[in-house]
């Protein structure tokens, strides 16, 4: 640990990897609630997944890996979003169907570019010590456009996430509000892709999120909670792998999965005695 | 008195099963109407029809003089059942103020004004103490008179309800038709129930719908004529099979 805050007092490319991953939390936090609150973690990992297209396509072509992902997450979003939409009875195995061929997609392009195949592993389990500075800044940039969204159209953003009916009743545009929240939801998952890879988005989009709503009871406070604990664990997953060398992704996942069966069990048992509490007042 | 709801010749099906069939039926401004049927009726679909939630293959439907997707901000809904989950995060005074989206700015934040008809709105249904609740922690009752608060905030002029009481106990019941008694002095409604002896003690007409046909009058006779004649609130009930 104490290798970790020294190194990263000298080396500018830990300090960019920090930054990352305090970026990224940012995202999770904010669209992560909306994930969990509104139920659709499964649709998220379809999202999630399905980028490796846009990656593979992008090495092929040769531009921008992080520029492909979020061509092929915004894509991705809309066509989940249309099928949630119109095609209900199917949804979920069209969902399944989108994220194994998305997968699939990704991995032929990258078979057929030689010399490209050590970049796999990082796409998919991520490798936050290697971003580049100017993929910080896009990250930034991402990270901006979500809050300036999310700012302007919370109130519709909750009313189509609390009650879709009632929202469509009060004239919200309920299909244009849930199709610009998987767009979200997409941005989001490129804004992880660095920090855990396509694979391990989804624990980190849900689990900071899933352990605020354990102890508060709004929606803004959960994505305050679930920003900060975003934060410790990217946080303390790079400085608890930095010394032993591990991968900093799956040490991040391991660090928020831990904590999120803790505060599970913590909150069920504290449910419990609450509720004995309550039957053993006068 | 003017119509404020009317249908015209309306059929609907889902997808092979005809539910409604040549439904010619009005509502007059001021009514309290309520209708009664047995399940699978159509009761359901008559209210989404009104409320523009879905169109019918055949006839139109008209709220106060134009097509329903155009009224909807006059229309107040409380449905059977809450469409939200019972454990999301939320106060009541934050879910109330949902009610107020359509009116006002699209971007941003409520205004005074939309917190000011909240607390009216909670005041009227005598919930005001339970506006900083999180909605999970309230009673299948206060739950109920929460959502008829986030039906009137909008400042609707027809309240349509399915079910208001299904699920909540006599003593609640009665106490919600109520309040549903007080606003009609000022609003039209709409209420469908299963249970025709309760609901004839406060509505002014009662329309029965069973799948192909509604039954209703069709004559304007004032609710207080009636009052006058058979010394009850209740005017008529029509009930053809």
């Amino acid at each position: 640990m104490t290798e970790f805050f020294n190194a990263l007092v000298s080396q500018p490319f830990l300090q960019m990897s920090l930054l990352a991953g305090l970026l990224a939390s940012l995202g999770c936090g904010v669209i992560g609630t909306f994930v969990v609150v509104k139920r659709i973690t499964f649709l998220a990992g379809g999202i999630a997944h399905s980028v490796l297209a846009g990656m593979g396509a992008a090495v092929y072509y040769g531009f921008d890996p992080l520029l492909g992902a979020l061509i092929a997450a915004i894509v991705s979003a809309l066509l989940i979003g249309w099928i949630r939409l119109n095609w209900k009875t199917q949804e979920d195995t069209l969902i399944g169907a989108i994220w194994a061929m998305g997968m699939a997609i990704g991995l032929l392009f990258i078979s057929q570019t030689p010399g490209y195949t050590g970049s796999l592993t990082s796409y998919l389990f991520g490798n936050i010590l290697l971003v580049p500075e100017q993929d910080v800044w896009f990250m930034a940039a991402l990270d901006v456009l979500l809050l300036v969204i999310v700012g302007l159209f919370y109130r519709q953003f909750l009313a189509v996430i609390f009650d879709e009916e009632f929202a469509r009743l009060r004239g919200v545009p309920v299909s244009f509000f849930y199709l610009l929240l998987l767009c979200l939801i997409a941005v989001t998952v490129v804004l992880l892709i660095h920090v855990v890879g396509l694979i391990l988005v989804i624990a980190l989009l849900t689990l900071p999120a899933a352990i605020a709503g354990h102890y508060v009871h709004s929606l803004g406070g959960m994505m305050l909670i679930a920003t900060l604990l975003g934060s410790s664990f990217t946080v303390g997953g790079l400085a608890l792998s930095y010394s032993p060398d591990l991968p900093a992704g799956p040490t991040i996942i391991l660090l928020a999965g831990s904590a999120y069966v803790i505060s599970a069990i913590f909150s069920h048992y504290r449910l419990k005695r609450r509720a004995r509490q309550s039957l053993s007042m006068p | 008195m003017s119509k404020v709801i009317e249908l015209c010749d309306v059929s609907f099906s889902y997808g092979l099963i005809p539910v409604l069939q040549h439904i010619d039926f009005s509502v007059e401004q001021g009514e309290f109407l309520g209708i009664v049927g047995p399940n699978a009726g159509g009761k359901s679909t008559l209210l989404r029809l009104i409320l523009g939630l879905i169109k019918p293959q055949e006839g139109t439907v008209t709220v106060l003089g134009k097509k329903t997707s155009q009224q909807r901000r006059q229309i107040g809904y409380v449905p059977q059942y809450p469409g939200f989950a019972r454990d999301f995060p939320i106060t009541v005074e934050q879910a109330v103020l949902l009610g107020r989206l359509g009116s006002g700015s699209m971007f941003g934040r409520y205004t005074p004004t939309d917190y000011a008809a909240v607390q009216a709105a909670l005041l009227e249904l005598e919930a005001q103490d339970l506006a900083q609740r999180p909605i999970s922690a309230l009673s299948g009752g206060q739950l109920q008179r929460i959502l008829l608060a986030r039906a009137l905030v909008s400042d609707p002029k027809i309240l349509i309800l399915d079910e208001p009481t299904a699920n909540i106990d006599m003593r609640i019941e009665s106490d919600i038709f109520d309040h549903l008694r007080e606003l009609n002095k000022r609003l039209t409604i709409l209420v469908v129930s299963h249970d025709v002896a309760f609901i004839s003690d406060y509505v002014s007409r009662v329309a029965c719908l069973n799948r192909t046909l509604v039954c209703h009058t069709t004559d304007a006779i004032d609710g207080n004529l009636i009052q006058h004649l058979y010394g009850e609130p209740i005017r008529r009930v029509a009930h053809v099979h």
